[in-house]
């Protein structure tokens, strides 16, 4: 297992769309929480899973720039000490807009961060008002120009479309602006209302005009075009990349591999059977406890029989633009995609196909993804 | 004592009493049997002056279920444990719907005001108007009847009928007026309403509440006084009426007679008139309500006989037993073959259920000769069932009988009646399925059931009723105010309207206060159409309808409009067509799927994201796949309904 993940509960405010789990206005727990962090990771079933040097680390949240460089750096320095890091490691930081400045970034830079992910949303005023974020239009150019003179060569951005009353052309004003600023990377996220989210109540009593289908294909269509042309590649879903700077990270996620997750809320993925995911429950005070007892809050989630994992594999390595390989498929499973889902291939008709030895979800297929991988579950 | 899962003894006749209090556990019916069913003997009351035998007549809710319990609980037939509410309705779904399915007879004893004992036999009727014939034979079975109204609704349309069912047999009908305690209540009104259309004499009306257990021992002290004891010769050749039958795995087919004239002993040799066939008695006795067996019992008494009759069909309501060697000349009056007057398919959702589908049905025709069923097949829906029924009640009982007791999942098709064709070459089909009927070139022309229907209903909401029945085909036959404020409606209807929506429409035009009778009339030549629906090009067999063609494009775009309702969208665009022949006259089209994906899928999401969608295939399990298009139940139900 060589991936780290590191979720990072707290926010400064909670945006209505989000379901992540994140806690504000707890800044006591923020300070012994890289403790917490180490402490879980230095259990006996974590050391046990971590016997190879880490090629992605990644500090999701929340807001993981809420933790100082310092404490960045302390967490890496264990991290360095054991299980090690690879001298090419992805190591990546999810920073609000809001809470970063030339001085924490050079920070986070000096502590081994490589890769910054901002969550900018849009750099449109009254858009990043309704989506309840806290920085503005300028603070978010500013903060991506302070990454560059930081030294940060891998840098992503996070845009949502679809927002309710957007027009295509505000959007494609928000994807040049964010053009200029020549990210290696860009995660595009049609925005979603999640249940249990501020955003799915309003949703629910009618307040949130979102846009019709067609609306959202065509703006989801306009990202594409724009950014092949800028020279990205779409890689996932609602991920494009620079050649050669795809997340490694997530790409563990998506070709089902392995993956620790540490802190409160946090998944993990071990290669057990045909596999089983874990999860520390959302929940801080139970987290410290633990551990404080020297108990590993992580629970089994789910253990997958040999379909399931088969199931998952296509559920996830279809999001991708390199799909699936039949024939590490069939070495792994026994059996060829076509063979074990003969009926949901069938129904995904020519929006999938087996191509050089890979099936892959065309675009169109992209966009109706759940409702086409719904039959291989 | 041992506990069934299956629900096939529900009426297990002897057992029957002992399979209550039913309750359900995990999904199934459980309930104990008691296998030594009888233990004791008593002599039957051979006295004729101290028998009554009458019955309850009231509307669905006006608290008959109820009136009879409190008899049997003041009379002393039922123990504390015994009096739960309802005794006599012994399925739960029965108990739900507040109406008793299948007519019963129990024997209660009264020690009356004058000194003497009685044998009083309450002779259970169904209350609905599918069972308008079970009811007529047990009515038939009395000398007299109590008339339950509800001292706040009154008189409704279907107990008039069942009054005048009652007055035409000469039965003695005494008013009583129940749920007095209730505030709404206005005796002096109702029983005005009563003499006025009725022309019942309410002066000395029970006043009674069967909740709250007042004026019991009126009722009681009344039935003695008033209804007569029954008439007959007990020397006679034997003639007994079956007024119902039931089949028990145990005893074969339990009997309930009562005796008109003759006696009836253990041993005796017995031939039904109707069927022809003779058995050998080998229990005689009656439900007080536990079954007691008698050595024999004579004219004017009531109890139930087992005679070692394996099939339902052989004992029918309404046929007449009398002795082999000494038969009588003529049976009793009465006698008809009950027979269907609503079919529509039933389909298990897992093809893989059709063996089981049919034991289950096979289980409920033991103990309903009315129910009938053969083998159908659709291309939409594979192989099923064309089902008969009495009416829509009927049906829904069977439909929810099937999916609780036998935990069958079910696509209905709509209902339709017999229509009887008469093809250009002179010769006559009986069509019960849009699918059975032959192409339009070969048919002369087209027969329909008519009924005539009386719909009882206050005088605010004659409009609604009549713009109903006008927009339903029907001919009016006359508009009667029954009082000042109560109407009576009478229309002669083709029935195939009447099973469409008839009755939730006519809830709806009337905030559900009127109340419908029906009778079958005729067959009248109509000009009917099938109705096609296709999916895609394709017709869906198990959705075509017949139609009056007057209706055919309203109906149609109405359809069409609803099933794109229930139909999920797909990768492409489905088409939603009503066609008669090759002539389409409706579309709607279900828009193509454009957008359905899940924008962010990471560590954290992945398991919670990705069983949302196995609960949401999970839920399309229940779909049925025509062509390429996965189609709801909802949307075989759609067809039951009409827009308003």
């Amino acid at each position: 297992m060589s991936s780290l993940y590191i979720h990072v509960p707290f926010c400064r405010t909670k945006c209505p769309y989000c379901d992540f789990f994140s806690v504000t206005g707890q800044s006591s727990e923020l300070t012994s929480y890289p403790e917490r962090l180490l402490q879980q990771l230095s259990l006996a079933p974590n050391r046990e899973r971590l016997q190879t040097p880490l090629t992605t680390v990644f500090f999701g949240g929340g807001t993981p720039s809420l933790l100082s460089p310092t404490a960045v750096a302390t967490i890496l320095n264990a991290l360095e000490t054991w299980p090690g890091i690879v001298s090419q490691a992805e190591i990546s930081l999810e920073a609000n807009p809001g809470t970063v400045n030339l001085e924490n970034l050079l920070g986070y830079r000096a502590a081994g961060i490589n890769r910054l992910s901002l969550g900018i949303q849009s750099l449109h005023a009254g858009f990043l008002e309704r989506l309840g974020r806290s920085h503005s239009p300028e603070e978010a150019t500013a903060a991506f120009r302070q990454a560059r003179q930081a030294g940060f060569t891998n840098l992503s951005c996070d845009l949502m479309f679809g927002l309710p009353g957007q027009r295509r052309k505000d959007l494609m004003k928000d994807l040049e602006a964010l053009l200029r600023l020549e990210p290696e990377h860009l995660s595009c996220y049609g925005l979603t209302v999640e249940e249990a989210t501020p955003f799915y109540h309003l949703h629910r009593a009618g307040g949130l005009p979102l846009p019709e289908e067609e609306t959202y294909r065509e703006l989801y269509l306009s990202i594409q075009d724009r950014l092949l042309a800028a020279g990205y590649t779409h890689y996932e879903i609602s991920n494009y990349a620079r050649p050669g700077h795809a997340c490694r990270h997530n790409l563990t996620y998506w070709r089902r591999q392995a993956y620790l997750g540490i802190g409160a809320g946090a998944h993990s993925f071990f290669p057990v059977g045909w596999g089983e995911r874990w999860s520390v429950p959302p929940d801080l005070a139970a987290y410290a406890m633990q551990l404080e007892r020297g108990e590993d809050p992580a629970l089994m989630l789910e253990s997958f029989d040999r379909r399931g994992a088969m199931a998952e594999t296509l559920y996830l390595g279809l999001r991708t633009a390199e799909g699936v390989a039949e024939e590490a498929f069939i070495r792994h499973f026994g059996e060829g995609v076509m063979a074990a889902f003969p009926a949901a291939v069938a129904r995904c008709g020519k929006h999938l196909a087996l191509q050089d030895g890979y099936w892959r979800m065309d675009l169109a297929g992209w966009l109706i993804y759940d409702h086409l991988i719904e039959a291989f579950l | 004592m041992c506990v069934a899962e299956k629900s096939s003894e529900l009426f297990c006749g002897m057992t029957r009493y002992s399979l209550f209090p039913l309750q359900k556990r995990g999904g199934f019916v459980h309930y104990s049997i008691r296998i030594s069913i009888i233990n004791y003997t008593e002599k039957s009351l051979m006295d004729r002056s101290r028998i009554r035998n009458f019955s309850i007549i009231a509307h669905i809710d006006h608290g008959k279920s109820t009136l009879a319990d409190r008899l049997l609980e003041t009379t002393g037939a039922l123990t504390d444990r015994e009096k739960t509410n309802q005794f006599l309705d012994k399925l739960d779904l029965e108990r739900e719907r507040g109406i008793t399915i299948k007519a019963q007879a129990v024997r209660l004893k009264y020690h009356a005001d004058d000194g003497k004992d009685y044998v009083l036999n309450l002779i259970d009727t169904p209350g609905h108007v599918d069972f308008s014939y079970e009811v007529s034979r047990s009515l038939a079975a009395c000398e007299g009847g109590l008339l339950v109204v509800d001292a706040s609704q009154g008189v409704e349309a279907q107990t008039l009928a069942n009054v005048y069912l009652a007055i035409d047999q000469n039965l003695e009908v005494f008013p009583v007026l129940n749920k007095i305690d209730l505030p709404g209540a206005e005796p002096a009104r109702i029983k005005q309403e009563i003499e006025e259309i009725i022309g019942l004499d309410a002066s000395d009306a029970v006043e009674a509440s069967a909740k709250e257990g007042i004026g019991i021992h009126e009722i009681l002290e009344a039935i003695v006084a008033k209804i007569p004891p029954p008439a007959g010769d007990a020397e006679a050749p034997l003639k007994a009426l079956i007024f119902d039958s039931w089949y028990d795995s145990y005893q074969g087919v339990i009997m309930l007679v009562r005796i008109f004239e003759g006696t009836l002993k253990k041993g005796d040799k017995i031939k039904l008139m109707a069927s022809g066939r003779s058995h050998e008695v080998l229990k005689i006795g009656a439900f007080s309500p536990h079954p007691v067996e008698f050595p024999e019992m004579a004219a004017g008494e009531v109890g139930f006989v087992i005679a070692g009759i394996k099939v339902l069909q052989d004992a029918k309501v309404g046929d007449t037993v009398t002795h082999f060697h000494k038969p009588a000349e003529t049976p009793l009056e009465g006698f008809k073959e009950v027979k269907p007057m609503v079919y529509s398919g039933l389909y298990p959702i897992d093809s893989g259920e059709y063996d089981a589908l049919r034991d289950a049905m096979e289980k409920l025709r033991l103990n309903d000769s009315s129910f009938s069923f053969e083998p159908e097949n659709s291309l939409a829906l594979g192989f099923g069932f064309r089902c008969g029924f009495l009416g829509l009640l009927h049906m829904e009982i069977i439909q929810e009988r099937l999916e609780r007791e036998f935990n069958m999942e079910l696509i209905t098709t709509a209902p339709t009646v017999r229509y009887r064709v008469i093809t250009t070459k002179g010769e006559e089909l009986i069509v019960d399925s849009a699918n059975k009927l032959p192409d339009v070139q070969y048919i002369d022309h087209i027969l329909e059931p008519f009924i005539v229907a009386a719909v009882h209903v206050p005088n605010e909401y004659v409009g609604g009723v009549l713009a109903l029945c006008e927009e339903k085909r029907g001919i009016q036959r006359e508009i009667k105010y029954l009082t000042s404020n109560r109407v009576m409606v009478v229309y002669e209807l083709p029935l195939n309207e009447i099973v469409l929506d008839f009755y939730d429409r006519l809830k709806t035009v009337s905030r559900g206060y009127a109340s419908l009778d029906y009778d079958f009339l005729d067959y009248r030549p109509s000009e009917l159409v099938r109705l096609n629906i296709l999916i895609n090009g394709e017709t869906v067999d198990a959705l075509s309808l017949i139609v009056h063609r007057d209706k055919s494009q309203l109906r149609g775009r109405d359809l069409v409009e609803r099933m794109k309702e229930f139909i999920p969208r797909q990768q492409f665009e489905v088409a939603v067509q009503a066609a008669i022949g090759n002539k389409v006259v409706a579309r709607a089209t279900v828009k193509a799927l454009r957008k359905d994906v899940t924008a962010k899928c990471y560590g954290g999401d992945i398991t919670r994201k990705r069983k949302l969608l196995e609960k949401q295939k999970e839920g399309k399990k229940r779909m049925k796949q025509v062509g390429n298009v996965e189609l709801p139940q909802e949307a075989f139900l759609a067809i039951l309904k009409v827009k308003e």
